[in-house]
C-alpha cells in the first residue's frame, strides 16, 4: 500500500485514503480536434516501467487532487505537487535524472 | 507405531492431562501440546487423505510449512476447514476431523484414484475435460466438484469477534528466534521503536531443540535473558503467536496474531489483524528444512528429520522404536543423536555423500549407529505406515543391497531460508550454490518510498544456517538497519557461539539418482496437491520449460502450503529434465499471506451492520412507523413500497401508483444529489459539464440536463435549477451524487482551474419531499403559505417560501407526469413537514409511496432511468434525448467523441416502447432475438429490454427496449424471449406510454 504526501494539507496520506486517476499532464482534445490527436488523448496511455507522473485525489482527506512523480517498478517517490501544473516542476525533473541517468523525460 | 515417551518434552506440562476429540474419538494430550504431536503421542499416525490420489498421510512437519496434516477444526459457529494439526495447540475438549475422505479416513473409496495413478499425470484434466461439449455439465463438473477441494466450507455465522490494529514503527522484525532476538536487542539498545513478532507461542525457534551454547549458556537460558533485557525497553514490543502475513509496499505490513486460538471463546477478539507501517522490515523467519525424493517417501512415518527432533525433545513424542535417519548434510544427525538420547534406536544413517567425515558424523558413529555414505532410500516399505527401507547407492538406479525393518524416516534434504516476506514486495533471489539454496539478493532488495531497501533479511533467512553464523549476521544486518534509520550503535558485542563445524552438504533432488520411471512415478515433491516427480518431468518433456507455467500445469506448489516444502525440490527437478541450472529456471513469486487467515481476520469488525455505512434520510424513522419495505439504494436505504397489512410487494405498489395518480402521493427524495455550483465562472463551466445549455436558464426556472463522460456516454441526469446570477443546483441521481461531485471537481482543479467556480456537496443538508399528484396542490394549500397556484409557480419553476410554517425551496417538477412539487427543507425540519403532509393529507386520501412505485410511473411516462436505460455504453441520442444535446455549444464533456462514426451510425440500438400483444410482463434483459447467427454460431440479436413493469394505469406489461433503428420501426411486431426458453410477441410503440402531451404535470 503506498503512501503519498499530499502537496495541499501536507499529509502522508495511505493509498486507502486516495482514488488514482491515471496518467498526468494529458493534452485535452476537444471538438475540433482530428481523429488521431482525440483517440490519442481519449486512450493512449505510456503506461512505463520506470518513472511515472499520475493524477492522485486526496479523496478521504482535503479531497484535492495532486500529482506525483513515482517509479512503477520500484515504486519510489520522487515527489508530490499541485494539479494546477502544465509540466513537472523543474527541481522535480532535475532529481529525478540524477537518480535515473538517461531516463527518457516526461513529454 | 509412534507413542509418548515415558519422560521429556520440554513445552509440554505432564502435570496437565487434557482430551479431545478426533474423528469423534477420545484422545489424550498434555497441555503444551499441538494436535499433531498429542495425536502421534496416543499413537494415531493417520492424520488425511491426499487430494488428489486419497493417500494415507500422516505429518511430516512440526511447523506451518506441514502439507499433510489439515484438519477440519471446532464446531458450528468456530469451525474451521485446513487447519494444520502441527500448529494447532491443543486444548481441553478440542474437536477435530480429518479431511479428504469417504467414508472414513481409514477406509477411503477415493483412495481408488491411487490405482488409477498412472491414468491422472499432470495435465489429465486440461487433456481429458474439454471434449465433449455435454460431458462437461453432465459428467465432468459434478464429479470433479464433489473431489474438489479440502476440508468443508463452514455452514454457521463465525462465532467470533476480530478486530484490526492500526500501528506504527521504527523497526519491524518478523521471527522471534534467536536471529530475530539479537536484532531486536540491537535496535532496541539504539532507542529505536521495535515490534517484534513471533508466530508459535515460544521465544527462541530451533535453537533450543537444535542445542547451542551462546556467551555460554544453554540456547533456551540465553533466549531467556535476551527476553528480559527487551521486555525491560519501553520502545520494545514483543508479540507471540502473532505472524507477519505479509509485506507490501512503502513498509506497508500485515501481521496475524492468535489471541484465543487456544482457548476459544475464552476472550474477544479471536485473533487480531495488525496493520503496521514501519519504516524499515527485518526478516528473521529461518528456514525450513526440505524432504528428500526417493519412492514412497509419503508413506505415514517419514518426517523431516528436523520435525522428528522437535517431536522427541519439545514433545516427548516417539516417531516409532527405529527411525532411519536418510539425509545429504550434517544437520540430520542431530537427530540420530537425539533419538539415541532418548533411548530409541537408530539402524542406520543413510547419506548420499560419499565418504562421510566430521564431527557430527564421527559423534554419531561413537554412539554405535551405522553410518552408510553415499548410499540411498531405494523405496519405502510398507503402506498405510512404514515397514522398513530397502537401501541402494545413491549413484545407481536402485537394484536393492539390503532391507532396513524400521518404524519411522527422519529425511533431511537441506534448508531452504524462508524469503518469503522479502519477495512478497519485490525483493529478488540468488541462488547459493554451495549450501544449495535460494537466499535473499542484497543488490536487489525491496525498495521504500526513497528508493532504498526496505527490508533486510537476518539469520537463517539470509541463508546464514548455523548458531554461530545466524547471530553474527543478526547482530550485522540489525546495526545496517539501525545505522540505515539513522539511529546511534549501541555499543555490543555479537554473542559467542560454540558450534560444532559442519561438512557440506550434497545436493540430491532424485534418490538414487538414476532411479527408473517406477520409483520416479512414487517420489512426492508436493505432499498436498499430490505431485510426483514423473509429474514434473512429464510438464518439461511437454514443453513447460518456464516454471510459472510447470507449476500451473502440474499444480506443483498451489495447495494451501504454497508449496512450502516443494517448490525448490520441484524447480531443481524441472531444472534437471530441461538440462538447466536451477537459478536460469527462475522461481515462481511467493505472495502474501504466508499462511492462509481466516476470512473473519481480513473483515475485522466490518461485518453486519458494520460492514458498509448505512445512509438513513431525516424521514427515514417515519418510513420505519409505517413499515416500509427497505432496498438498498448505494448505501442509502429506500422504502420500496408500504406494504399494508395482508398486502404483498406487488399489490403495495399498484395501489401506490393508482393512489398517486388519482389522489396524492408523498415520497422521500432526499436521497438525490444536490451540488451548488457558485462562481463567476459557474454558467461557463457547467455549460461543459451538461450536454445542454445551462447558462442561459433564468433564474427561478429548472431544467432536465444530462452530464456525459469525455467518451461520449452518458453517466447521470437530472434537474438543474438557476437560484441566482453565479449559482445553480444540480440534482443528480441518488447513485450518483459522490461521483458526479468528484467528476466536476476533476474538471475543475486539473483542467480548468483558473475558472472562478466553486462547488459543494450538500445532499445531506436538505430533507426534500415530492408530493405529487392531481391534489397535491391542494394538498399544499391546506398547510398554507406560499402562493402554489399555476400562474405564481409554474412548471420548471421553483420558488422560496413558507409552507405551514417551515421554510421551504418549492421544485416544481416531475418525475412520475403528474402535477408534483419537490419540497426541500433543512434536513432537521424534514421529519416534521412529513408528518404535517401525512397529517394535512388524510383527507385528500394521501399515502407515501416508494421507489419501485416511482419506477413504473417514470417507466408509463418513458422517463429513462440511469443505470437501466444506460450501461456505460449509451450515449443520449440512443435514447431520444437528443433535443437535450446542445449543437450550439463549440464544446461540452463528450461532444467531440459523440461526434465518432460509430455514435452517428444508423444501425445503433435506440429506445422504444414494447407492448406485448398478450398484455403479459416481459422478463427484465430479455433480448430481442434476429434472424441468423452471428460468427461465433450464436443467435442473432436486434435489442433487449431495459426496463419492464406491470402498469397499473394501463393494466398490461409496458417495457422500455434499445432496439436496432427502434424509432424507425413503430408498430413492427418482434419476438421477446420469455424467459421460458421461448419468445412472446410484442409491439415496437412510443416509450411514452401514458399522458403523451405531458398534460398531466402542467397544470
Ligand atoms: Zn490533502
Amino acid at each position: 500500500m503506498l503512501m503519498l504526501t499530499c502537496p495541499y494539507c501536507g499529509i502522508k496520506a495511505d493509498e486507502t485514503e486516495l482514488t488514482p486517476g491515471g496518467e498526468a499532464h494529458l493534452t485535452r482534445f476537444g471538438p475540433e480536434a482530428s481523429d488521431e490527436d482525440f483517440e490519442s488523448y481519449l486512450f493512449q496511455r505510456k503506461n512505463p516501467k520506470g518513472v511515472h507522473f499520475e493524477r492522485w485525489r486526496h479523496a478521504y482527506g482535503c479531497g484535492k487532487w495532486f500529482l506525483a512523480a513515482r517509479d512503477t517498478a520500484t515504486l519510489e517517490v520522487f515527489g508530490t505537487y499541485p494539479a494546477q501544473s502544465k509540466a513537472p516542476p523543474k527541481r522535480l525533473l532535475t532529481a529525478i535524472r540524477r537518480k535515473r541517468p538517461g531516463w527518457e523525460g516526461w513529454e | 507405531m509412534s507413542t509418548r515417551l515415558a519422560s521429556g518434552g520440554r513445552l509440554i506440562d505432564r502435570e496437565t492431562p487434557i482430551h479431545f476429540l478426533f474423528n469423534g474419538r477420545k484422545f489424550p494430550g498434555y497441555a503444551g501440546d499441538t494436535l499433531a504431536s498429542a495425536l502421534l503421542g496416543a499413537g494415531q499416525q493417520l492424520m488425511g487423505r491426499s487430494f488428489k490420489y486419497h493417500r494415507p498421510r500422516s505429518v511430516v512437519a512440526s511447523g506451518h510449512e506441514e502439507p499433510n496434516a489439515l484438519v477440519n477444526l471446532g464446531d458450528g459457529g468456530r469451525f474451521e476447514p485446513n487447519q494444520r494439526a502441527t500448529v494447532t495447540e491443543l486444548y481441553d475438549g478440542l474437536e477435530a476431523r480429518s479431511q479428504n475422505h469417504w467414508p472414513s479416513l481409514e477406509m477411503d473409496i477415493g483412495a481408488l484414484n491411487d490405482l488409477a495413478a498412472r491414468f491422472l499425470p499432470a495435465g489429465f484434466y486440461y487433456k481429458t475435460f474439454i471434449h465433449p461439449r455435454w460431458a462437461w455439465k453432465h459428467l465432468f463438473e459434478p464429479v470433479i466438484r464433489r473431489s474438489a477441494g479440502l476440508g468443508r466450507a463452514p455452514v454457521e455465522r463465525d462465532a467470533d469477534r476480530y478486530e484490526h490494529y492500526h500501528t506504527h514503527c521504527d523497526l519491524l522484525i518478523a521471527g522471534g528466534g534467536i536471529a530475530g532476538l539479537q536484532a531486536a536487542l540491537v535496535a532496541g539498545r539504539a532507542g529505536l521503536s521495535v515490534l517484534l513478532l513471533e508466530q508459535s507461542p515460544h521465544w527462541g525457534g530451533r535453537s533450543p531443540v537444535d542445542g547451542a551454547t551462546i556467551d555460554g549458556a544453554e540456547a533456551d537460558d540465553w533466549v531467556k535473558i535476551a527476553l528480559q533485557e527487551l521486555e525491560s525497553l519501553d520502545n520494545v514490543r514483543l508479540r507471540l503467536r502473532c505472524q507477519v502475513a505479509g509485506l507490501y509496499d512503502h513498509g506497508y505490513a500485515l501481521a496475524v496474531e492468535r489471541l484465543a486460538d487456544h482457548q476459544p471463546g475464552a476472550i474477544p477478539p479471536r485473533q487480531r489483524l495488525w496493520r503496521i507501517r514501519a519504516r524499515h522490515v527485518l526478516t528473521a523467519t529461518g528456514a525450513i528444512e526440505r524432504p528428500l525424493a526417493f519412492a514412497s517417501n509419503d508413506t505415514p512415518g517419514v518426517m523431516l528429520a528436523s520435525a522428528v527432533r522437535d517431536y522427541v525433545v519439545n514433545w516427548g513424542v516417539s516417531p516409532g522404536d527405529r527411525t532411519v535417519i536418510v539425509t545429504n548434510n550434517d544437520d540430520a544427525y542431530r537427530t540420530a543423536i537425539a533419538l539415541h538420547e532418548a533411548g530409541l534406536v537408530v539402524p542406520m544413517v543413510v547419506d548420499a555423500r560419499p565418504g562421510v567425515g566430521g564431527p557430527l558424523a564421527e559423534t554419531v558413529r561413537a554412539l554405535g549407529i551405522r553410518v552408510e555414505s553415499g548410499k540411498a532410500i531405494a523405496k519405502v516399505l510398507g503402506g498405510k505406515s512404514v515397514g522398513g527401507v530397502a537401501i541402494a547407492a545413491q549413484a545407481g538406479e536402485g537394484a536393492v543391497l539390503e532391507t532396513v525393518p524400521c518404524e519411522a524416516v527422519a529425511m533431511s534434504g537441506g534448508w531452504s531460508p524462508v524469503v518469503h516476506l522479502w519477495s512478497h514486495c519485490g525483493g529478488k533471489l540468488i541462488w547459493d550454490e554451495v549450501s544449495a539454496l535460494f537466499r535473499p539478493d542484497p543488490a536487489r532488495p525491496p525498495t521504500g518510498a526513497d528508493g532504498s531497501a526496505m527490508v533486510t533479511p537476518a539469520g537463517s533467512a539470509n541463508g546464514a544456517l548455523l548458531a554461530d553464523a545466524v547471530l553474527a549476521d543478526a547482530d550485522a544486518q540489525a546495526r545496517a538497519a539501525v545505522k540505515a534509520l539513522g539511529a546511534r550503535l549501541p555499543k555490543s558485542a555479537v554473542p559467542q557461539v560454540e558450534t560444532v563445524a559442519e561438512q557440506p552438504l550434497a545436493a540430491t533432488w532424485i534418490m538414487p539418482q538414476g532411479a527408473g520411471p517406477a520409483l520416479r512415478a512414487k517420489m512426492w515433491l508436493d505432499f498436498q496437491n499430490d505431485v510426483k516427480v514423473s509429474d514434473v518431468q512429464l510438464a518439461a518433456q511437454e514443453g513447460y520449460a518456464s516454471v510459472e507455467h510447470a507449476k500451473r500445469y502440474t499444480t506443483l506448489g498451489m495447495a494451501t502450503d504454497q508449496g512450502k516444502l516443494s517448490n525448490i525440490n520441484g524447480l531443481a527437478v524441472l531444472a534437471g529434465a530441461l538440462d538447466q541450472r536451477i537459478p536460469s529456471v527462475g522461481t515462481t513469486t511467493f505472495r502474501p499471506p504466508y499462511t492462509p487467515l481466516t476470512m473473519g481476520t481480513i473483515a475485522g469488525e466490518a461485518r453486519g451492520v458494520l460492514f458498509q455505512p448505512l445512509r438513513k434520510t431525516a424521514l427515514h424513522s417515519a418510513h420505519e412507523a409505517a413499515r416500509a419495505d427497505f432496498e438498498p439504494v448505494g448505501q442509502w436505504r429506500r422504502p420500496y413500497c408500504y406494504p399494508r397489512p395482508g398486502e404483498d410487494r406487488q399489490a403495495a405498489v399498484v395501489r401506490e401508483v393508482k393512489n398517486t395518480r388519482q389522489a396524492v402521493g408523498l415520497l422521500d427524495a432526499s436521497t438525490l444529489g444536490k451540488i451548488i455550483v457558485s462562481g463567476p465562472d459557474a454558467g461557463r463551466f457547467l455549460d461543459m459539464i451538461y450536454t445542454n445549455m445551462m447558462s442561459t436558464l433564468a433564474p427561478g426556472k429548472c431544467r432536465y440536463g444530462l452530464i456525459c463522460s469525455e467518451n461520449g456516454f452518458l453517466i447521470d441526469d437530472g434537474v438543474v435549477a438557476r437560484i441566482d446570477e453565479q449559482t445553480w443546483l444540480c440534482h443528480t441521481t441518488t447513485g450518483g451524487a459522490e461521483r458526479i461531485h468528484g467528476h466536476m471537481e476533476d474538471w475543475l482543479q486539473c483542467e480548468w482551474w483558473d475558472w472562478q467556480v466553486h462547488t459543494a456537496n450538500v445532499t445531506e443538508q436538505f430533507a426534500q419531499i415530492g408530493v405529487v399528484g392531481p391534489k397535491a396542490r391542494l394538498l399544499l394549500e391546506t398547510l398554507g403559505g406560499m402562493d402554489v397556484s399555476k400562474e405564481a409557480l409554474p412548471f420548471m419553476h421553483w420558488a422560496d417560501g413558507r409552507l405551514g410554517g417551515f421554510p421551504v425551496r418549492v421544485y416544481r417538477i416531475s418525475f412520475s407526469g403528474e402535477l408534483s412539487y419537490e419540497i426541500a427543507l433543512p434536513a432537521s425540519q424534514g421529519l416534521a413537514l412529513w408528518q404535517r403532509l401525512m397529517a394535512a393529507g388524510e383527507e385528500l386520501g394521501v399515502m407515501p409511496y416508494g421507489t419501485e412505485a416511482l419506477h413504473v410511473m417514470r417507466a408509463e411516462k418513458g422517463f429513462i432511468m440511469i443505470g437501466d436505460e444506460t450501461d456505460g455504453t449509451i450515449i443520449p441520442q440512443d435514447l431520444g434525448l437528443s433535443w437535450a444535446v446542445s449543437k450550439k455549444k463549440a464544446d461540452f464533456l463528450g461532444k467531440r467523441a459523440q461526434q465518432r462514426s460509430h455514435m452517428t451510425d444508423p444501425d445503433r440500438w435506440k429506445l422504444v416502447g414494447l407492448e406485448t400483444l398478450d398484455g403479459s410482463v416481459l422478463p427484465d434483459g430479455a433480448h430481442l432475438p434476429a434472424a441468423g447467427e452471428n460468427a461465433n454460431g450464436q443467435r442473432n440479436v436486434q435489442g433487449r429490454v431495459t426496463s419492464t413493469y406491470y402498469s397499473p394505469t394501463l393494466d398490461r406489461g409496458i417495457a422500455l427496449a434499445l432496439v436496432h433503428r427502434g424509432p424507425d420501426r413503430m408498430g413492427e411486431e418482434v419476438p421477446v424471449q420469455d424467459g421460458k426458453g421461448g419468445t412472446v410477441a410484442a409491439r415496437i410503440v412510443s416509450p411514452v406510454f401514458f399522458d403523451p402531451k405531458g398534460e398531466k404535470q402542467d397544470v
